[in-house]
């Protein structure tokens, strides 16, 4: 991996040295079993609680580094794409702001980050949804780095893998955010024509438009466990059905499993040997 | 008439000649004048009045009770249709209604949400939000008229997708993202207008077209201004300020190049005039299907996904 590559790459197999730096403190408790595991081993573990199989949400450079092999140099794509406010849109803040504010908080230029490299062996390109850019929404740079994803794809002959964490469409773009539902999906029909494989990873939490177009358009859908997955948001379920509360497991990976939208389930540490193996037998 | 809270002035002035008509047809006076004065002051107070409508009376306009639907058009453009029900896989969506037409001598696939027109038939058509089986009727008579090689017509009208615990059980992200994608593929000619409120995903499960029409007084975005107004402001009483931030009306959409046409209404919006809407809306859906008849499937396929992915701004820098 290149030097400038593995600077900006944080989170999962860091060296001992950096983990000492994390701002975040040394301890890692669970919101789901509040069990408190020490940074240094909840990293080694993937970020995945070692008393519960809770996994906690991690960032596009962490599936980097999860999924690209380590002698090969993956190498970013599309990264000089940044957002723009052109309908000036203002709420509480302006839109622009909102992105200053973004960019200063997950250090990413947007919801997306794409990279390309060999995945066992395998060239692929991984695009990766980032939340903690406004809530990984979708705006025109992501339907943008989704467009371009397939037209790489295309000609480099390689499958497509998109991880999804997305609280849907960005309200702040308007009818333009809409729009690239229509045009992810779109341009998955381009590659879907090439019979180029489309590995579609949903993780917690992926729901709204991002659900209603590209995450759920997969030659394989494959969830990690206890992921939300949904097209409305539970509290506006709840509200219009005037319920209290919602079935045990509504909306989480193994449900949407068993009503039949979901390849299979996979913990994080099995994420990669699965997915390259279905590549291989897809090619073969 | 249903009048609107921002329509007061034309409403008294109706008031004032509904009681005029009364008064003649019970006595022997004759009014005759003063009711034409008055339809002469009502048509100048309207065009007053609907020369600048902001965003919000525009949403209000498209929501309005009398306001046609689906059927309505459905049955004042085209004749002898008949009504193709069910998806084939789990039900019959009463949101989503569908058949064959002819138009002029051209059977054309017609497809649309349909709001009820009375409190009873209202919950009947569960207010135009659609469940996964809709969406999936909607593509199967998609798939009827590319295999005819009919063309498709659509009217959008829908506060959105039903958000249900059914809805998700059967997979409404799952609906609509393949009526994406299908849609995108259809080697027919699709015209989708919106005919009153185009809300978010809801809409677009059956609005990817060669062309969009939009009538003047309807919405179209990807979330309500009142759902808006509730997240971003955190607060239910933003709606007017989110619907011009949100930049939802049919002028806003042309644009942004989401919409190919604004359809004018008659004065005072769709509902004034109903049959003059229709003759207007066939007009138009005809002109764009000459168009479009002259394209080859390829040619219409490729134009279709050049015009959604020219859709977006963003700034692209120099790579260093
Ligand atoms: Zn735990």
């Amino acid at each position: 991996m290149s030097n400038w590559f593995k600077r900006i790459t944080t989170g999962i197999r860091t060296s001992p040295q950096e983990k000492k730096e994390m701002p975040e403190g040394l301890w890692f408790k669970c919101p789901s079993c509040k069990a408190t595991i020490a940074q240094v081993e909840h990293r080694e573990n993937l970020q995945v609680c070692s008393s519960c199989g809770f996994h906690e949400r991690v960032g596009p450079k962490a599936y980097f580094e999860l999924f690209f092999d380590e002698n090969s140099r993956p190498k970013l794509l599309f990264d000089n794409l940044y957002p723009v406010d052109s309908l000036e849109f203002v709420d509480l803040k302006s839109y622009t702001d909102r992105i200053k504010e973004a960019e200063e908080k997950s250090e990413a230029a947007e919801a997306m980050e794409v990279a390309t490299g060999k995945m066992g062996g395998i060239k692929v390109v991984v695009a990766a949804m980032n939340f903690s850019y406004i809530g990984g929404s979708m705006g025109a740079v992501v339907g943008e780095k989704i467009a371009r994803s397939v037209d790489y794809c295309i000609e480099n002959k390689c499958p497509l893998i998109i991880i999804s964490k997305s609280g849907g469409a960005r309200m702040m773009e308007s009818g333009i955010s809409l729009m690239q539902m229509i045009k992810t999906s779109a341009k998955l029909t381009q590659l879907a024509d090439a019979q180029i494989p489309y590995v579609s990873l949903l993780t917690d939490p992926t729901t709204g438009g991002v659900t209603a177009s590209f995450s759920m358009l997969g030659d394989i859908n494959i969830a990690e466990p206890k992921a939300l997955i949904g097209f409305a948001g539970p509290r506006v379920i709840m509200e219009t059905m005037n319920l209290k509360e919602l079935p045990e497991g509504f909306q989480r990976s193994e449900y949407l499993m068993e009503h039949g939208f979901l390849d299979f389930i996979a913990e994080r540490k099995d994420l990669k040997e699965k997915i390259v193996k279905a590549l291989k037998l897809l090619k073969i | 008439m249903t009048f609107l809270d921002f329509e007061e002035p034309i409403e008294q002035l109706f008031e004032k000649r509904s009681k005029l008509v009364e008064m003649q047809t019970q006595g022997d006076l004759n009014l005759d004048d003063k009711i034409a004065e008055l339809d002469k002051l009502i048509e100048e107070k309207k065009e007053n009045l609907y020369a600048n409508l902001t965003p919000w009376q525009r949403v209000q306009l498209s929501r309005h009770p009398e306001r046609p639907y689906t059927l309505y058009y459905i049955h004042h453009i085209f004749e002898d249709f008949i009504e193709l029900h069910g998806d084939r896989k789990a039900g019959d969506d009463k949101a989503i209604v569908g058949g064959i037409a002819n138009l002029d001598g051209q059977s054309v696939v017609v497809i649309g949400q349909q709001k009820g027109v009375n409190t009873k038939m209202r919950q009947y058509r569960n207010f135009g939000m659609a469940n996964p089986q809709g969406y999936r009727k909607a593509l199967r008579l998609m798939k009827l008229a590319e295999k005819f090689n009919k063309p498709i017509v659509t009217f959008i009208d829908t506060p959105g997708a039903f958000p249900g615990i059914e809805a998700e059980e059967l997979g409404q992200a799952e609906a609509i993202a393949r009526n994406l994608f299908e849609m995108t593929k259809l080697r027919v000619p699709v015209i989708s207008i919106i005919i009153g409120e185009g809300a978010s995903g809801g809409a677009i499960g059956i609005g990817v077209s060669d062309k969009t029409l939009m009538l003047e007084n309807t919405w179209f975005t990807v979330i309500s201004p009142e759902s808006c107004s509730s997240i971003l402001w955190r607060s239910w009483d933003y709606k007017e300020v989110a619907a011009e931030q949100l930049k939802l009306t049919a002028n806003d959409m042309h644009k942004m190049k989401i919409v190919d046409t604004i359809i004018k209404e008659p004065l005072g919006g769709a509902h004034h005039n109903p049959e003059e809407m229709a003759k207007t809306l066939k007009r138009s859906i005809k002109r764009n299907l000459t168009l479009l008849n002259e394209l080859s499937p390829e040619e219409r396929i490729e134009k279709r996904i050049a015009k959604y992915a020219a859709i977006g701004t963003f700034e692209e820098r120099k790579v260093q």
